[in-house]
């Protein structure tokens, strides 16, 4: 369990709402819905994939579940992790069976337009490209899969294969360094707010369920899941203690940990003599003086290498299981309105990667340069605004966070005065007077946003209208019942006319929630390209080598 | 005093934990005890990570820590000669008494030799806690030529294109904090004290090759936490003398006597012990059971003022119990009211309309859309 995680769950803060959504599962004995739409794209043909890793080795697969069928899941088995030979078999199979999912998805496109700025006149042009019509997507059981998908993804894309350099010792098969470009991008992908690229189950179930029990021992798949769905007659807190930590006779969990890591028990008690059967077995192969002895001895091998698969499949078919679980629960929600933007935005980023790797770019560098970082920094930041505004407009629950934090407010609009701006040309700038019981963050004229037809209209606040209302006093918070009315001037999207457009203005009994924070993010202050990056950051990158591979050592490398 | 540099930071971490304080204090094994108590911990190691570690550790300091030394001046002391013909004394003894005066020994010849490099291979320092002695092996100290000291750890967690996994290096900086402190008080003893350096240096592999790698990590913060989290350690002395006579945590004696002497010293849990005591899984349990809102994690205990068991958060939340004054009492109520409203609103999801610990019901559609 790793702690620095349980401050990063993208997009949830953490509110007293959801806070007593844990101490209600606690008294109930089961999950309890922190959303009530699903915040995230789940694809209609996601690729699941359950690594296994080796315990001390950097990146050394052990095995993994891979597939689009959840009847029919590819198992691939390293029978010995520290054989830079098997890994290499296994990379490959894994590039089979990943890279023709994502081809899948490169071809059928759509025309789409894109800013670009005119190398000639310097001006801002919109040009026609294409955008992938659909996006592949990864699903792995927790977030260490994902730091994994990141860790094999860097430790493939150096690599060169014989095509590429004749001269490379231990070349690594075709496709392996492609492979690990493509899974490159999803890592970086899954680092931006609100993006279903890659997605852990884990992560997707703790957005929208809270359990009776703290997020780290939601990290563990089995235990949320069993909060969120507990078998018949038995509580959460029963199914999640037996998920934890259940042993049988020979100590082995009954639920094993959904990886990469391993379950230290299983590695020593089981792993270990099988793995060391086999290399006896392949040395004694080895060793063989004649065809006949090589022939059984072919047959002992053979025989120990299904031993290391079927300990691998028992280890991950459990959480394989546990995934597709998962994600039928998910879609037991309905997507909420804004997922599909959020999901285009997906499409432009595989889109993007398609046509670096078609246009023969080299491999995503070790370090970003100066720019390049800036604008990845700059962009998690505006889709993690543009995340908590999205969910809340799409979500009541996650809207009554934002009002118990004063940064929204909702009620019914008591009455409705026209009024004008003052100048040559009039403009309608009606004062609505709304009766909320929420107590809103408001500075002086300070704007606030309501949806109209899915676009912001904004308003001014005037004033609180009754007498003694305290807006930020500690007696206001809990005022569930004394009304609070507040006057807001309406300043934009009415019209040109002197008098506002049909629907356009709130009417007296309408329901209406208002919003602090913007409801679009603009973009920030635009980066120089590379090329002219000032000497304050290291001056430009210049004409970049081409990144070397990674040191080769004789005993141990991935 | 069956405490190390880990289980030292991890304590250091929850210093207001007396029983592990005691637990530990005392030299009880905690994973046989937790056994005994019926919920066993779940730590161990993998016998590949352990293979993996060690051979690490002996490429790092083959040739009697050439490469080792080599990565300490160029990481920490480029000013200083090389280290060509370093000296790696013998610290051998009987007993950890006799390891820890040994290594003192050395560190005084070499800090009195200087001009020279000297690396202590797994040296013992003791530390002074809660009023009694743990013993500590950090994986080397190094002596420079101009007298300093130098914490080394080795790890075997990757150091990929020079960074490594933030949270494996911060409790490495912590574990390695605790090794400066106890150096410190070593360096205390001598005239003038010589100077304990507080950048040590992370030994880690490289990328994914076993090829080390090295960078120096300040742990002046660390030090300065921990120092200050075992100063206000109580004295297990003064523990033991509030406990009722007898009191025995021998894993033999039946469960029932075991409980009740364990739940003699008070405990606090939260779920960060599940990464570092042995005894987390039996804390969570009596937790729970006492409904401790701490169980679900330290932060949630903020913003629930003066209530601390899940009952009372929630018929407060209700309306039925605390002061409506209270502003954290008034904030629960609102945010029931306001939970209750929104899914309320969200009525496709299939629940229970008459859930136990729903608060004030709005009506039907008297909700705005949001939207």
């Amino acid at each position: 369990m790793d702690r620095a995680d349980a401050g990063r769950r993208g997009g949830a803060r953490v509110s007293l709402i959801a806070t007593l959504a844990r101490l209600e599962a606690v008294a109930t004995g089961r999950a309890r819905p922190t959303a009530t739409v699903r915040h995230r794209r789940l694809s209609e043909r996601p690729l699941v994939f359950v690594p296994l890793t080796t315990a001390g080795e950097a990146g050394a697969p052990l095995g993994a579940l891979v597939g689009t069928d959840r009847d029919a899941p590819h198992l691939l088995v390293v029978p010995q992790p520290r054989d830079r030979d098997l890994r290499f078999a296994f990379l490959a199979e894994l590039a089979d069976i990943v890279l023709p999912y994502i081809d899948s998805y490169a071809d059928a496109v759509e025309a789409a337009e894109r800013n670009e700025t005119d190398p000639e006149t310097g001006r801002r042009v919109k040009v026609e490209v294409e955008l992938c019509a659909d996006a592949p997507q990864l699903i792995v059981p927790s977030r260490a899969g994902v730091d994994y998908v990141r860790l094999l993804g860097r430790s493939m894309r150096f690599r060169r294969t014989v095509e590429q350099d004749p001269q490379t010792p231990y070349p690594a098969p075709p496709r392996v360094p492609l492979l690990g470009r493509w899974l490159t991008h999803f890592g970086e992908r899954s680092r931006v707010p609100g993006s279903s690229l890659l997605q852990a189950v884990t992560e997707l179930l703790g957005r929208h369920w809270a359990t009776g029990q703290s997020s780290l021992e939601d990290q563990h798949l089995g235990a949320l899941l069993a909060w969120i769905d507990p078998p018949q007659g038995e509580t959460g807190a029963q199914a999640a203690l037996r998920a934890e930590l259940a042993r049988d006779a020979d100590g082995q969990l009954l639920c094993p940990p959904a990886g990469p890591a391993t379950d230290p028990a299983f590695d020593n008690k089981l792993l270990a003599p099988a793995i060391e059967r086999y290399d006896r077995a392949r040395t004694a192969l080895a060793a063989a003086e004649d065809g006949l002895q090589a022939d059984d001895r072919l047959g002992a091998l053979t025989a120990a290498e299904r031993e290391i698969r079927a300990l691998v499949s028992s280890r991950t078919l459990p959480t394989w299981d546990a995934v597709w679980h998962g994600l039928d629960l998910l879609r037991s929600l309905p997507e909420g309105a804004h997922v599909e933007e959020r999901w285009t935005r997906d499409r432009w980023s595989f889109t993007g990667h398609r046509d670096r790797v078609v246009a023969g770019e080299p491999p995503q560098p070790r370090r970003d340069d100066a720019v390049t970082a800036a604008n990845k920094l700059a962009t998690r930041e505006r889709e993690q605004a543009r995340l908590e505004a999205q969910e809340a407009l799409d979500d009541p629950l996650v809207m009554a966070a934002r009002r118990l934090a004063g940064e929204a407010f909702a009620g019914e609009v008591v009455d409705v005065v026209m009024a004008y701006s003052e100048g040559k040309r009039p403009s309608p700038r009606p004062l609505v007077t709304v009766r909320t019981e929420d107590v809103p963050h408001l500075a002086e004229r300070a704007k606030v946003y309501r949806s109209l037809g899915g676009k912001p209209q904004a308003a001014e606040f005037v004033r609180w209208d009754d007498d003694g209302h305290h807006a930020d006093g500690p007696d206001g918070v809990g005022g569930a019942d004394r009304g609070g009315l507040l006057v807001l001037r309406i300043v934009d999207k009415m019209g040109r006319g002197k008098e506002p457009e049909a629907g356009s203005v709130p009417e007296k009994g309408d329901r209406l929630c208002f919003t602090v924070f913007e409801h679009e993010q603009r973009g920030g202050a635009k980066l120089p390209d590379p090329e002219e990056t000032p000497w304050t950051h290291g001056g430009p990158p210049g004409e970049q080598p081409p990144e070397a591979p990674d040191s080769v050592t004789q005993e141990d490398l991935l | 005093m069956a405490l190390d540099a880990r289980a030292l930071a991890a304590l250091a971490a929850n210093p207001g934990c007396k029983r592990r304080a005691i637990l530990d204090g005392a030299g009880v094994d905690k994973a046989a005890l937790a056994g005994a108590l019926g919920s066993p911990s779940a730590f161990g190691q993998s016998q590949f990570a352990l293979t993996r570690g060690n051979a690490f550790e002996a490429k790092v300091k083959a040739d009697g820590g050439a490469e080792l030394l080599r990565l300490v001046h160029e990481r920490l002391d480029p000013a200083a000669p090389p280290p060509v013909d370093a000296s790696a004394p013998e610290l051998a003894a009987i007993g950890p008494e006799g390891r820890t005066a040994r290594t003192a020994l050395a560190l005084r010849e070499a800090t009195a030799a200087t001009g020279g490099w000297t690396l202590l291979d797994h040296p013992m320092l003791a530390l002074d806690v809660a009023g009694s002695a743990a013993f500590l092996e950090p994986d080397a100290v190094v002596v420079h030529p101009d007298g300093s000291w130098t914490v080394v750890e080795i790890k075997s967690f990757p150091m990929l294109d020079g960074s490594a996994d933030p949270a494996k290096v911060g409790a490495a900086a912590r574990q390695a904090a605790v090794y400066v402190l106890a150096l410190e008080e070593v360096a205390a003893r001598l005239d003038p004290p010589p100077r304990v350096r507080h950048r040590v240096l992370l030994v880690c592999p490289k990328d994914f090759s076993n090829l080390p790698t090295a960078s120096a990590v300040d742990v002046r913060k660390q030090r300065a936490v921990t120092s200050r989290q075992l100063s206000r350690l109580t004295r297990v002395q003064d523990i033991a003398d509030a406990l009722p006579d007898g009191v025995c945590f021998s894993p033999e004696l039946p469960v029932e006597q075991l409980t009740a002497a364990v739940e003699s010293v008070a405990a606090t849990y939260a779920p960060d012990c599940l990464a570092a005591c042995e005894l987390a899984f039996h804390c969570r349990d009596r937790s729970r059971a006492a409904g401790a809102v701490t169980s679900l994690g330290r932060s949630v205990r903020a913003e629930l003022g003066a209530l601390t068991t899940v009952d009372d958060v929630l018929a407060a939340a209700r309306g039925e119990a605390g002061d409506p004054r209270d502003p954290a009492v008034a904030a629960l109520r609102r945010a029931a009211w306001l939970r209750a409203e929104a899914l309320d609103a969200a009525a496709p999801r299939a629940e229970s309309p008459d859930a136990p610990w729903t608060g004030r019901t709005p009506a039907a559609g008297a909700v705005p859309a949001c939207r």
